[in-house]
């Protein structure tokens, strides 16, 4: 017989109750078994009014996160055995207003990914005749690591940065931003800087670290946006110095 | 006011960066040797004839000076933010601009004071 563990979930269904309620349920712990597979268990078997989004259990697509036992998580990959005996809490990802269950709406997240640019910006783009845009591997390697991100938003919601000023654009924006610039077919860096360098860009950011911690893919936004700092400083101090000099 | 800090920001962050490194470098050294090294004997101390020869040289007290103002900058930032996030009076902006760079003047001053009287 398989043992079983105690999930305690966050439920919020705004048509019955004013604020989030926590529901218990068992389901079986297997060894093989992480978060989500309990949550589509109760979906399955126990209690089919549960809402939560997920797609390809496998890391990839980023949509599983939720708060497991205070900490943000994939619960795709997220074994229920690292838990046991339970209960284990989960509950919406923080810093996000809650939609039902633990659905977060994410429509702040999405805007904020758009105004950092992430496509290849060039100031004149070449005609296709001339061909493609060639890379080296050396060069690709400078920006690989940044376009790892899988938008799952642990980041902000490990951010206490962006907890306490929701206008902060965010570790996943600025590492997506550290992507393009990084990309030798870029040419857009100073487009992103005017969004970047303002008080809500990088500056905001502490330096806390933990969007790095938790940061499913080793993206490192926190390294990113450091070196970022760096960059738009020197920018700026060149800028003041040589005012007359084209940036 | 607030749109001049602002612009100012890299400039801080700079001096803040700077101010980070020579905290962790040099500082460390410097409690190493005057903290542990000398007082407890492990390393035979220079005399006082020496040290003071060193303190007294122009390139010293340059030094000496810019260590001192930039790791007053770098607690002039950190502070300013731990009052931000950490107590949440950012509406007290200009006050806690004001208590931060103001103490990195006195601070920078008195450090100047005191290493300009060195013999």
């Amino acid at each position: 017989m398989d043992d079983r563990i105690t999930l305690r979930l966050a439920r919020y269904r705004p048509e019955e109750e004013a604020e989030p309620t926590f529901e218990e349920y068992e389901v079986p712990c297997r060894k093989d078994w992480v978060v989500l597979d309990g949550l589509n268990y109760i979906k399955d078997q126990l209690d089919g009014t549960l809402s939560f989004r997920w797609s390809c259990r496998m890391g990839i697509c980023g949509s599983c996160g939720m708060t497991v036992n205070g900490e943000p998580k994939l619960t795709c990959e997220t074994f229920l055995t690292d838990y046991a005996p339970g209960p284990v809490r989960i509950e919406p990802l923080q810093n996000f207003p809650v939609i039902r269950d633990l659905i977060v709406e994410m429509t702040d997240f999405m805007q904020k990914l758009t105004t950092i640019k992430p496509w290849i910006v060039r100031d004149e783009e070449r005609p296709l005749a001339e061909g493609e845009y060639r890379q080296t591997p050396d060069e690709m390697s400078e920006y690989m690591q940044y376009s790892m991100c899988i938008n799952c938003m642990l980041c902000y919601a490990a951010c206490p940065v962006y907890s306490l000023d929701p206008k902060f654009i965010g570790p996943a924006a600025i590492a997506l931003a550290q992507r393009y610039n990084l990309d030798s077919r870029d040419e857009g860096s100073g487009e992103r800087l005017d969004i970047l360098s303002q008080h809500e860009g990088i500056w905001a950011c502490t330096f806390v670290g933990e969007c790095t911690e938790v940061c499913p893919k080793d993206v490192d936004p926190a390294g990113a946006i450091q070196r970022y700092k760096l960059d738009a400083a020197l920018t700026s101090l060149k800028s003041f110095l040589l005012p007359w000099g084209a940036r | 006011m607030v749109k001049r800090t602002l612009t100012l920001e890299p400039l801080l962050w700079l001096l803040f960066s700077a101010g980070g490194v020579v905290a962790a470098l040099v500082i460390p050294v410097l409690l190493l040797l005057f903290g542990l090294a000398f007082p407890l004997g492990w390393l035979s101390p220079p005399s006082h004839a020496h040290m003071l020869a060193v303190l007294g040289h122009p390139l010293s007290r340059v030094t000496i000076f810019v260590s001192c103002t930039l790791l007053l900058f770098h607690w002039a930032h950190r502070f300013r933010y731990t009052l931000y996030d950490g107590l949440q009076i950012k509406h007290l902006n200009e006050l806690i601009v004001l208590l931060c760079y103001g103490g990195v003047l006195v601070g920078s001053i008195a450090a100047g004071y005191l290493v300009w009287q060195l013999p």
